[in-house]
């Protein structure tokens, strides 16, 4: 009657058919990444073994930044066609991207205290990162801050498009305020110029990363639909 | 536009005749700056190198506080639904209460700045652009901030939830806000500066409403 | 030829259906009351009519057109009364229902207007009185003063007389009918009788959702 009601049972299939194989793909991907990035890639000349931080390092600053592109698109996508599947998909996206956003700010605090020698430093990339979890931390906070699940879900969507016009600005501004940042970036290093053995790993954990992100995404979007048979299951009870 | 007049004029109508409450932003913005020779030290050379970031910090902070009650009273009276059913476009209303928030408790920050300045042994060179920067940035704050008090309407907990939600939006109007003054202590040109934080004003002017007045709608379904 | 018409209406609200299928048609100079038991979706359905809520499937028309493509213009057409009364404590009686007919642009008329609205209820003597001093009672009828203030060819009543006393639902009635004689429509959800003259009558217990197995 409602799609909004229906049963996403052709959604539940393909996900029951997509998770194991996502689930093999991060494992493999994973360990061939973790393999050649931890004994079969040169260490850096000036940064020695702690350059190899980079093949967890990068591809969470990667995830943290696509993450919260899914959501501002799956925000919209939930509010202009009012997809219940897009709302889900969303609210299950965020505590996936704010653990990508520590995962990368804890790897850069590793990474910065052989090279600056310090935990942390206040350079613009690791700053635009500690707003992003402020971002990802907010939305989290605002989605479950109501009795009603609906109000949270419309109003962290309007929130998360709010937030995604603002992430170039503050990554602007950020810069801006430090513009003695390190100039010799790890994302920059991404050119052609970048040795095979290196770029390999990086990109198998990129991958790998992704389909873990797509893993853990269909087991949070089943578990949400199940908990929601639940809630309309109880509102039956009360409303008859 | 009478309909913006009309909603303006109540709005300031209903802070003038509840004096104190303004007058408690301000209280609390003057009391947070003061608060800082007593963790820092008294050191004037100190104090001069951090007036400008901590009182900016402390204007974000008083902005914030009092943007929680924007909408909430109106919505708890009903009148947040009578507004968004009466024939003035709800992104217009909005606007209208934003512009009343502003003058009531932004222009009474920005009057109290240069006492706290002084305070702070601020160089007197960075006065005028202390003022001319807050008076560029503080109704950016008021804009981003409404559309947070949108959000929350109707949430357990709303203020330390409101903070959540806005602060980091504020940091960009912070960083040029603090680099605009220091710019011009140190013997610099402050123009980019100002230009800037006046593209964020326009982009806020033309977003925020929008944002805020889609927040409110989906709080009074 | 109805005005304002509802056709294969559905109201969700949160995660629960409220009511599906549902129609309703009006005419100038008529009355609609909903009645059903609580839950059954009568404030809903009046919140739905009025703009503030949008329905989930189904048409809301104004003489053939969807309220939808113009909500502004239906806004102007339609005054709604609420469960609150959205008086502030701080603005005098003659304030608060000037502010809400000065929304309407009705310009120099406003001020008589708002002491005749105020008259209509017999609460002209407490025009000057701010709102923070009146019993709920008094505060319902200000709410009602607002609506006669600024004319509007629907009204919409949401239990509009809870916390009003005999005298005042005589008032109210007297003030509904001169509406209607005018070619006023007012849909009205009430749990007690009232005194109106040949109304429709809504049932909502009829449309909750079937409960399928």
């Amino acid at each position: 009657m409602l799609h909004r009601f229906a049963n996403p049972t052709r959604f539940l299939r393909i996900a029951s058919v997509v998770q194991p194989w996502m689930a093999w793909a991060t494992v493999l991907l994973g360990g061939a990444g973790l393999y050649l990035g931890l004994f079969n890639s040169p260490a850096d000349y000036q940064q020695g073994n702690s350059v190899r931080i980079m093949y967890v390092h990068v591809p969470a600053a990667w995830m943290a930044m696509f993450c919260y592109s899914s959501m501002a698109i799956a925000a919209a996508v939930g509010l202009i066609w009012k997809h219940p599947l897009a709302d889900v998909a969303a609210k299950a996206t965020a505590p996936i991207g704010a653990c990508f956003t520590f995962l990368a700010l804890f790897t850069g605090s590793l990474w910065g205290k052989p090279m600056w020698g310090t935990w942390w430093v206040w350079d613009a990339r690791l700053t635009s990162m500690l707003v992003l979890l402020f971002l990802y931390l907010g939305y989290i906070a605002l989605v479950n801050a109501f009795d009603d699940p609906t109000r949270g879900t419309r109003a962290s969507s309007i929130l998360v498009l709010v937030g995604f016009i603002n992430v170039p600005i503050i990554k602007f501004s950020v810069d801006w305020w430090n513009t003695l940042h390190q100039p010799a970036s790890v994302i920059k290093m991404g050119g052609p110029s970048i040795d095979a053995s290196m770029l390999w790993p990086l990109l198998l954990m990129a991958v790998a990363f992704t389909t873990y992100y797509l893993w853990v995404l269909l087991i949070r979007i089943r578990t949400e639909i199940i908990a929601n048979k639940i809630r309309i299951a109880r509102l039956k009870q009360v409303h008859g | 536009m009478s309909g913006f007049m009309a909603i303006l004029k109540r709005d300031l109508h209903l802070a003038t005749r509840q004096g104190m409450d303004n007058m408690m932003v301000v209280m609390f913005f003057v009391i947070a700056v003061v608060l800082f020779p007593f963790g820092v030290g008294p050191e004037p050379n100190i104090l001069a190198r951090i007036a400008a970031g901590v009182i900016w910090v402390a204007a974000l902070l008083a902005s914030m506080l009092s943007l929680e009650r924007l909408f909430q009273t109106d919505f708890e009276d009903g009148s947040l639904e009578l507004l968004s059913l009466s024939p003035i476009t709800l992104e217009v209303a909005v606007l209208a209460k934003v512009a009343a928030h502003w003058l009531t408790t932004g222009l009474p920050l920005i009057v109290a700045a240069p006492l706290l300045a002084v305070l702070l042994n601020m160089n007197a060179e960075g006065f005028p652009m202390l003022i001319v920067a807050l008076l560029l940035g503080t109704p950016s704050l008021s804009l981003i901030g409404a559309v947070g008090a949108a959000l929350i309407l109707g949430s357990r907990r709303g203020g330390v939830l409101l903070a959540l939600l806005i602060l980091p939006l504020y940091i960009p109007v912070l960083i040029f806000g603090v680099s605009a003054v220091d710019a011009v202590i140190g013997g610099f040109e402050a123009n980019a500066q100002l230009l800037i934080l006046g593209a964020f004003l326009m982009g806020a002017l033309a977003l925020c409403p929008w944002a805020a007045a889609a927040g409110v709608r989906q709080a009074i379904e | 030829m109805s005005i304002f018409c509802g056709q294969n209406l559905i109201c969700v609200r949160g995660e629960r259906t409220v009511f599906t299928d549902l129609d309703f048609n009006l005419d100038a100079g008529g009355a609609l009351v909903l009645i059903g038991p609580n839950g059954s979706g009568k404030s809903s359905l009046l919140r739905l009519m009025s703009g503030l809520l949008p329905q989930a499937a189904g048409s809301l028309s104004w003489n053939n057109e969807e309220i939808r493509e113009d909500p502004e213009a239906h806004a102007d057409r339609m005054h709604y009364v609420g469960h609150h009364d959205a008086v502030k404590p701080v603005l005098s009686v003659a304030e608060n229902v000037a502010f809400w007919a000065s929304l309407r642009g009705r310009g120099k008329k406003t001020q008589s207007a708002v002491m005749a609205a105020l008259e209509a209820f017999g609460i002209a003597h407490l025009a000057e009185v701010p709102g923070r001093f009146l019993s709920a009672g008094q505060k319902r009828r200000v709410n009602l003063a607002r609506i006669l203030a600024a004319p509007a060819p629907l009204w919409l009543l949401d239990e509009p007389t809870t916390a009003l006393d005999k005298q005042t639902i005589g008032a109210l009635e007297a003030t509904i009918a001169a509406h209607r004689a005018g070619g006023g429509m007012v849909v009205i959800s009430t749990h007690s009788d009232m005194g109106l003259e040949s109304f429709k009558v809504l049932d909502l217990a009829g449309f909750a959702i079937r409960q399928a197995s």
